[in-house]
């Protein structure tokens, strides 16, 4: 076995946090490059508008630094990064929170009083798409979620792309589990019906 | 069941957090209904364009972060 291999993630971390905590520079710099893009795709998806979503990645950075001594090593440095920029990236959102926010009833299926949907459902094809599709596909995709009332695109970009667990959510948003279930369950309503044009149509 | 029970607890049916009493009523009415039956896959599809959205190599690739942030970062800890 070959003892120079590259450093794992896990002793890569370890010496860089080691570095922080000793207040090297270059080791702050390093996080940055290291981190920033990743992280600030992030912020951008949470966000939308670039600008807001660098002051949010600058916020997290700081509260990063000045949180090193909380990093306890079991999870990964990107893992822990990552929570902190979800975070700083929320608190932007609740501070410029614009207009009252467009109600997502019209997007959510109606139902007769028989309990039977007003509208007919058509299967959406499979898809079989080239690259270049593909990639039409889920632009179209990311603007239909950018269409979503805020209050549920957040849950839908936090469960669903970011990943995160539903009590994770529901702790980054101060807001129940219950209330975690009921915003994915109409969010992902809503994109279908929102999603019902491109799908059902342009690709079949 | 109806349809609209069904739509109601579509996101708890896929994740697998249904009570096997509800999970059988729920597949008998699957079983028996076209519109439920269309209304889950594009469901299910909705889910997985969603989270395939952000995998566009032209958006998620290790995307980088402009120089003059980098350094705005830099010196606002300088200064902190």
């Amino acid at each position: 076995m070959d003892h120079d291999e590259v450093l794992n993630d896990a002793d890569a971390d370890a010496l860089l946090i080691a570095a922080l905590r000793a207040g090297e520079d270059s080791a702050f710099e390093t996080l940055v490059r290291r981190y920033g893009g990743r992280m600030l795709s992030v912020a951008r998806r949470l966000i939308g508008d670039d600008d807001h979503a660098q002051d949010a990645l600058q916020d997290a950075f700081l509260s990063a630094f000045n949180a090193l001594a909380t990093f306890d090593g079991r999870s990964k440095i990107s893992t822990w990064l990552h929570r902190i920029v979800v975070n700083a990236a929320l608190m932007r959102l609740r501070s410029q929170k614009r207009h009252p926010e467009q109600s997502i009833d019209d997007l959510l299926p109606a139902f007769k009083a028989d309990g039977h949907q007003e509208a007919p459902v058509a299967r959406w094809k499979d898809s079989g798409e080239s690259t270049s599709d593909r990639a039409e596909a889920q632009a179209l995709v990311r603007q239909q979620i950018e269409k979503l009332p805020e209050t549920y695109r957040t849950v839908l970009l936090l469960r669903d792309i970011e990943e995160h667990d539903t009590e994770t959510v529901a702790q980054m948003l101060e807001i129940s589990v219950a209330a975690v279930k009921v915003r994915l369950h109409r969010a992902r309503q809503a994109l279908r019906t929102l999603l019902d044009p491109v799908f059902g149509e342009q690709y079949s | 069941m109806t349809c609209q029970q069904l739509i109601e607890f579509l996101t708890e049916y896929i994740e697998g957090q249904l009570p096997l009493s509800q999970r059988a009523a729920f597949e008998l009415h699957l079983a028996l209904c076209g519109q439920c039956r269309a209304y889950l896959h594009n469901f299910r599809t909705t889910i997985e364009a969603a989270q395939n959205a952000f995998d566009d190599p032209t958006v998620a690739t290790p995307a980088s972060i402009p120089e003059e942030l980098v350094q705005a970062i830099l010196r606002a800890r300088r200064s902190n």
